[in-house]
């Protein structure tokens, strides 16, 4: 029997008849968090985001409650401004544009309700320029929700002021990292910002505190308010509170988004059951869990992962692929991440090496050019692998890949520099025999060639 | 291994440079004065209306509004939207050299645009990016990966990962995505978009 879904967030996308105007939304209790929001003091609702432990869903999974926390509301002199994180670029992940395309007034209630927690009257929407017509949805859900009164002067009679803009990226997957979406909305390229301050919420936009959040995060707050703190605290693990969007894609039989809560199911349940298994009944070869940057797992490892019982001592369980929870620190231990939650599943006719060689190109286009480690770094592994996918590799490749992608990481200003290089690491580590093969000039293992209909990686000369 | 294994090291003595490509559509227009169409200004106007803090915060969006009106960004359009929001014409010129969407040369007028990375790629996306180059007669790619068709009706390009990867291979025709795009349906797609 398959787990069952637990649709918060998705209760009503892709329901039959649900439409994304404002009306449909209110027939279906829409705006109702954020009167009962505006009856609370703003430091009540971040007390009770913190009691939800709710984690941010972009990516690097750091309390909400506690980003919230930076401020303090009794020595902050500045305006404090709120940016939604709607850059969903990482290569894996389609679930921040389910909701935006199909339930925009949920993150817009849950932004406002966020804005007036922080006290905050001013706020943007960071979405990513090919989402063209995301933007045009999200404009006119403002529009109606002007109309409505839920945004601009005196929201819902009360004393409280906000304005929310769009502002659209131009396709660099660098605006995901918050502060060089910072710097992109300050109108310059978007270079990340020397750390500390670690947090924008000490300094960010226009030299303000600024919280920058991820949509699926937003959106959750508006639960957190239905809920209750900890009432939603108590879905999902402890320290691994709430539901979670998932995104299948690659070999599998049915792809696609799924929401459950958190560590309900395990990796195998989620590839097998809720996905139907591997395409064309073939065997598991690897599992990215968390979106590109995450390390790979390999079918067949086994992870020593340490659990907490009732009683509060300490287990250590060595279990197997298919049995990782999806959960954040389930999968820390298991030495990857749970990341954005894009699950990209490889079946055994993979060539593991053009699969990297793929990945790599990724990164060597998106990297922004400001710390060498990773401006160079990125685009040698990318040469590497490359060469190595087309069987002209050299003898050393294998070491001289591992080794620019040991110098890459924690040597750059922000965390694409870790982004570009586990990747590597792990595909090389694991799969070492792969690359080693094809670094002796021998042929890939797979049936595919180049160019071929299974190429995942650009031919030599282009690009 | 030394390092001319890696890095090969090329003559400059018998260093061929490519000559500039000439791009159908651009040409004589460049650093004219615009001519700006009725409303544009207005447009602009609202939008750094969104930003009162700092007029430097529009000029992505001044840079999309230019693009989608004219189809590439223009040197006279980076002056121009450099004057609007009061700065100097290096400051929009660095932001489109560094962000992807912006086009310094005019593209197709149907852009088709590939989904590149891995589900996608899995899924067969580079044959079929292939094989629109081929439907569209385009050539091969430029240095930013951008193949045109001779007559400029169409333009087939990669783009990285468009968040669509459930129902890979994902294309953008213009703005609109199209997903599990198989040969067949890429033959309907091109029909509807000629």
């Amino acid at each position: 029997m398959p787990v069952a879904e637990r649709r918060i967030i998705f209760a009503n996308i892709d329901q039959p008849g649900y439409t994304i105007d404002i009306d449909c939304y209110l027939r279906h209790g829409g705006y109702k968090e954020l009167r009962k929001a505006l009856t609370m003091r703003g430091p009540d609702i971040v007390h009770e985001v913190k009691l939800s432990g709710l984690r941010g869903r972009g990516g690097a999974g750091f309390s909400c409650g506690t980003k919230w926390g930076f401020i303090d509301p009794t020595k902050n002199t500045k305006p404090v401004y709120l940016i939604c994180n709607a850059d969903e670029s990482e290569p894996g992940t389609f679930k921040d544009k389910q909701i935006i395309y199909k339930d925009p007034h949920q993150l817009l209630e849950g932004m406002i309700i966020a804005s007036y927690a922080n006290n905050v009257h001013l706020a943007y929407i960071y979405i990513r320029g090919e989402f063209t017509l995301g933007a045009k949805i999200l404009e006119k859900a403002i529009q109606e929700a002007k109309a409505k009164n839920f945004l601009g002067k005196s929201i819902c009679g009360t004393n409280y002021d906000l304005e929310i803009y769009i502002h659209r990226g131009a396709g660099a997957y660098i605006c995901g990292e918050e502060t060089g979406l910072i710097e992109s909305l300050e109108g310059k390229r978007a270079y990340p910002r020397i750390k500390p301050p670690y947090f924008p919420a000490v300094l960010g936009l226009y030299m303000c505190p600024t919280i920058v959040n991820n949509v699926e995060t937003l959106c959750n707050i508006k639960h957190i308010v239905a809920m209750g703190g900890a009432a939603y605290a108590k879905m999902g693990r402890p320290n691994n509170t709430g539901t979670r969007l998932l995104c299948v894609s690659g070999d599998v039989e049915k792809p696609g988004y799924f929401e459950f809560e958190v560590g309900a199911l395990t990796l195998g349940e989620l590839i097998n059951d809720i996905c139907g298994g591997v395409k064309g009944g073939r065997k598991l070869k690897a599992v990215i869990p968390g979106g590109s940057s995450a390390k790979v797992l390999k079918a067949g490892e086994r992870y020593k992962i340490k659990t907490k019982k009732p009683d509060g001592s300490m287990e250590e369980k060595e279990i197997g692929l298919e049995d990782i929870p999806l959960d954040f620190d389930t999968m820390a231990a298991a030495g990857s991440m749970a990341g954005s939650g894009g699950v990209i599943v490889m079946d055994e006719s993979r060539d593991m090496v053009e699969c990297l060689a793929n990945i790599a190109t990724f990164y060597a286009h998106e990297s922004c050019g400001q710390c060498t480690p990773c401006r160079e770094g990125s685009l040698w592994m990318k040469k590497i692998s490359d060469r190595l996918a087309h069987g002209r590799g050299h003898a050393g490749d294998v070491k001289l890949l591992e080794n620019v992608a040991d110098n890459i990481a924690g040597r750059t200003i922000c965390a694409f520099g870790e982004a570009c290089a586990w990747p590597v690491q792990s595909f090389v580590i694991k799969f070492r025999d792969e690359f080693e093969t094809r670094a002796l000039g021998q042929n890939s293992p797979s049936p595919s060639k180049p160019n071929s209909q299974n190429a995942t990686c650009p031919p030599a000369t282009s690009r | 291994m030394s390092a001319t294994n890696i890095n090969r090291v090329v003559n400059p003595a018998t260093q061929t440079i490519p000559p500039e490509k000439v791009y159908p559509g651009a040409g004589d227009s460049h650093h004219a004065p615009p001519t700006l169409p009725k409303g544009f200004e207005t447009q602009a106007d609202e939008l750094i209306t969104h930003y009162p803090v700092s007029k430097r915060s529009a000029s992505l969006p001044l840079l999309h509004l230019w693009q989608e009106t004219f189809g590439y960004i223009s040197p006279a359009g980076i002056d121009w939207i450099a004057a609007k929001l009061g700065l100097q014409p290096i400051n929009i010129l660095e932001l489109v050299t560094f962000y992807p969407m912006f086009r310094q040369h005019p593209a197709g007028k149907i852009q088709i645009k590939v989904c590149r990375t891995l589900s996608c790629a899995m899924a067969g996306s580079y044959e079929l990016c292939d094989y629109f180059r081929k439907k569209c007669k385009a050539g091969e790619p430029d240095g930013h990966g951008l193949a045109i068709s001779p007559d400029g009706k169409y333009s087939v390009e990669f783009v990285e990962c468009i968040a669509s990867c459930g129902t890979a291979p994902v294309i953008m025709i213009n703005d609109d995505f199209h997903e599990n795009v198989s040969k067949s349906r890429a033959d309907e797609l091109f029909l509807k978009y000629s």
